[in-house]
């Protein structure tokens, strides 16, 4: 206790209900810190049963006013999850938020451990560090910085599209970057999208139309964030916008260059290897911004020298082959991550065949023969380009709750399965087959579009496809693909012929998940999405304040929910901008120029650059508004000179000594 | 001493951003673990300083377990490396003073591995116990007083620090 006077500590033991009550004896804690850290400061320990409702609240508010508390310990759950309210409740009644600590009896304790007196035991040694530690706080204040109006979103799909307008409706800025040519990621690439069969880009296409030429919105696309610095309120983010070889302000989008354009490649990304485009290109008609880009892989002027067609033609002089890489320096308040997926790769399963056997199809490469603007406008044929099939098997979860591949549910495979299912019925009239495990048909109106396709004649089996083959074992196979099948309802196993299969794969995180995760400082969870700040409370949020995720980024979900989402982190980006300023935990090293040596060790630790050598005075300095509180400076500083505010050797040594019971009169207990 | 009632007393260093987050995840998800391991929150393992585990040691813990993020993920960039190479100094010193180094682990766990965090907390009281108590400190008092040194975190100005022959 380094201070002359000794502090008046209040302990409040959580019963949480019976989550922390039911494996603590809570009462038997409370009587112990009163009696046992006594000498520590602790003149009232009381026990309650939910600390955090508003009458938990005010005991504590009404110790402090009427008891002279100096410092509260709070026995419940995580600090993650109460310490703000806990430490609004102290400020509440005037003393300082940061001489609150949270011992946490629950998640460390209480949902961990199952014997009764064993429990009990770490939850006073847990009190007894937490009244330790609390002792050598001291008061701070609340770091106000103000917060750059401007958002960044990343990501231009149907999620991102939605996050830009409402922003841009409410008046404020953002930068819209997307890597493809097009804003509109995988929903442009659809048919139909279900229960209602709307037409995908006719409900796309005036989105995609409005984020294009809304004033508040720049729109960066063909370009990639490479660097981001800062923090929540004020981040620096670097673009690279890639060189287009189309001058932006001279072009008028009139696809003369694409027409001229002798060059065909086949097209990988939008039209899933199924069709062609030029070397000079708009993804596909609607494109937003419908400036075309220059593929310099394929172009013959980037791989002969000559050819220029598309500047011979270009009626507004807007080809430009010398143009280079740009990298834009931006600055924003808040960014949102709405990268999306990567759709499952279906030749991982070998036993289904595809890449080997033509005829069968990726739920993408099926979504663009469907597509009325797709490579057979819209006829559904096998791979020969004309023959429409007889019959047509469908399999669900291709690469998903399958332990060779990912383990989660893809959710929207079931549902863009029956989709399938109803498209070539309607289309074709073949006879259609869904293999499925479980059918999940969740959410409005799935239900009954499941009941509708049954109607329609689709023949369900339910049982994990083990193999498609076209080894055929008779004159009725001879041909065909053969899946095969256990029917798990029928208890048999089936062969059936069909002339197309159809994957209904998952989803998987982008395989550059991880790098743009540390890019922008956030983690992804075992399967590679995105990390929430709270699964439940938190799903747009994430650990890192002022960086949020949306859309199938942050896992896998339908058209309606990364709608949602896209809107719900708006409304938190919102909320953020019309406070003007944000609060930052007041957590971060200083030096004590008069300790200091000089010895620079400190310096080349910093990662974000806060530490100079101040050659004047011989000594170095740490920038705060640099400074992220990390505490390694004060670590390795061999004077003791840098102190960490929040997390001082004096609070840490304190709170090894009371959680190793060393603070109690008496021994051991 | 080899008693069968010998429960090690672990002191566990958490970050903020990842394992204490497992920690927390463990206790959402109901896991399980050996009760023996009482942690401490610090916003990076690079806050560890190597004192905080000697001081653990002497103060009555028989096993240390300092836990962060994964490589490569570390919240402030790369200052989990920076606890890595303290931790191996600090095996080294640990085997100098006649300390067993197992006492000391470093483990990665991502704000997604409460299983993992679970399980290594479990499998370290295992390690410690068959290792024995450590005992240290507990020769010269018998009796833990009140008034027990301070943390020794007042340095004196480095121009008077005398430097060693």
């Amino acid at each position: 206790m380094s201070d002359q006077k000794q502090e008046r500590v209040g302990v409040y033991v959580c019963h949480c209900g019976t989550n922390i009550a039911g494996t603590v004896d809570v009462v038997d804690v409370a009587n112990w810190a009163a009696e046992k850290l006594k000498h520590q400061g602790v003149i009232i320990a009381r026990e309650y049963k939910f600390m955090c409702s508003s009458l938990g609240q005010e005991l504590i508010e009404k110790d402090i006013k009427e008891l002279g508390l100096t410092r509260v310990v709070v026995a419940a759950c995580s600090p993650h999850l109460h310490e703000k309210t806990f430490r609004t409740a102290a400020k509440n009644a005037g003393l300082n938020p940061y001489l609150v600590e949270l011992a946490s009896i629950r998640e460390q304790v209480s949902w961990v451990h199952t014997d009764k007196v064993v429990a009990t035991a770490k939850s006073k040694a847990v009190v007894s560090g937490a009244v330790s530690r609390v002792i050598e706080n001291r008061a701070l204040d609340e770091i106000k910085v103000p917060i750059n109006p401007n958002t960044l979103i990343v990501g231009g799909g149907v999620a991102g599209i939605q996050s830009a307008l409402e922003i841009a409706n409410a008046g404020f800025h953002v930068y819209l970057v997307e890597r493809e040519p097009s804003i509109g990621g995988h929903m442009a690439q659809f048919d139909k999208t279900f229960p209602t069969l709307d037409c995908s880009a006719c409900i796309l296409t005036p989105r995609m139309v409005e984020a294009g030429t809304h004033p508040n919105i720049t729109l960066l696309t063909w370009s990639e964030v490479t660097n981001v610095a800062g923090y929540v309120g004020n981040f620096h983010v670097t673009i690279k916008k890639k060189a287009r070889f189309v001058n932006e302000e001279l072009c008028t989008g009139c696809g003369i260059c694409q027409e001229k354009c002798p060059k065909k490649v086949i097209d990988d990304v939008y039209e899933a290897g199924l069709g062609y485009r030029k070397t000079v290109y708009t993804p596909f008609a609607q494109a937003v911004p419908n400036f075309p880009v220059m593929d310099k892989e394929n172009c013959t002027y980037f791989i002969k020298g000559t050819c220029k067609a598309c500047e011979k033609f270009c009626p507004t002089n807007a080809i430009d082959f010398a143009q280079q890489d740009q990298m834009l320096n931006i600055d924003v308040g808040n960014i949102i991550l709405a990268t999306g997926y990567d759709l499952f790769d279906a030749r991982r399963v070998s036993n289904y065949g595809y890449g080997r056997l033509p005829n069968v199809f990726t739920s993408l490469e099926f979504e663009r023969l469907s597509n009325a603007a797709g490579p057979t406008s819209g006829n559904i044929v096998l791979r020969d380009g004309k023959t429409m099939p007889k019959s047509v098997g469908i399999i669900h979860c291709v690469g998903s709750r399958d332990k060779n591949f990912n383990n989660y549910c893809s959710t929207i495979c079931c549902m863009q399965g029956l989709k399938f299912a109803h498209l070539v019925h309607e289309r074709t009239g073949a006879t259609v087959y869904n293999f499925y495990i479980d059918m999940r048909t969740a959410y409005k109106a799935y239900d009954e579009f499941y009941q509708r396709v049954l109607e329609e004649g689709t023949l369900f089996v339910r049982g994990k496809v083990a193999e498609v083959t076209d080894a055929a074992r008779n004159d009725r196979e001879k041909g065909k693909l053969i899946i095969q099948c256990e029917d798990t309802l029928a208890g048999k196993q089936r062969r059936i012929p069909v002339d197309m299969v159809i994957l209904s794969s998952g989803l998987q995180p982008r395989k550059d998940a991880k790098e743009v995760g540390k890019l922008f400082g956030i983690s992804c969870s075992m399967d590679g999405w995105f990390t929430e700040k709270h699964p439940k409370l938190d799903p747009v949020a994430t650990m890192t304040e002022g960086i949020y995720i949306v859309g199938c980024a942050q896992g896998p979900k339908d058209i309606p929910s990364s709608v949602a989402q896209g809107a719900a982190a708006s409304a938190r980006v919102l909320d953020k901008i019309l406070q003007k300023e944000v609060s930052l935990e007041p957590i971060k090293a200083s030096i004590n120029k008069e300790a200091c040596s000089g010895c620079r060790i400190c310096n080349g630790l910093c990662p974000f650059n806060a530490i100079a050598f101040i050659a004047d005075d011989m000594v170095s300095d740490i920038n705060p508004a640099l400074c992220q509180g990390c505490g390694t400076c004060v670590a390795a500083c061999p004077a003791g000179a840098i102190s960490g505010t929040g997390f001082s050797d004096a609070q840490i040594m304190a709170q090894i000594d009371g959680l190793l019971l060393k603070n109690l009169e008496i021994g051991n207990y | 001493m080899t008693d069968d009632t010998f429960e090690p007393t672990i002191i566990g260093f958490t970050c903020n951003w990842c394992s204490y987050r497992a920690s927390d995840l463990a206790g959402t998800a109901r896991m399980k673990y050996a009760p023996n391991v009482r942690l401490i929150r610090l916003m990076c393992s690079g806050r560890l300083d190597p004192t905080f585990v000697l001081r653990a040691l002497s103060g009555g813990a028989d096993g240390v377990m300092i836990t962060g993020c994964h490589p490569g993920e570390c919240h402030y960039i790369e200052q989990n490396y920076k606890a890595l190479r303290r931790f191996l100094l600090l095996r080294r010193v640990l085997t100098g003073l006649g300390i067993e180094p197992e006492r000391v682990k470093l483990v990665w766990a991502s704000a997604a591995e409460g299983a993992k965090f679970a399980a290594e907390a479990t499998a370290f009281v295992e390690e410690i116990r068959k290792l024995g108590p450590l005992n240290w400190g507990k020769a010269d008092s018998g009796q833990q007083t009140v008034d027990h040194e301070e943390p020794s975190t007042v340095h004196r100005p480095s121009s008077e620090v005398e430097v060693p022959a």
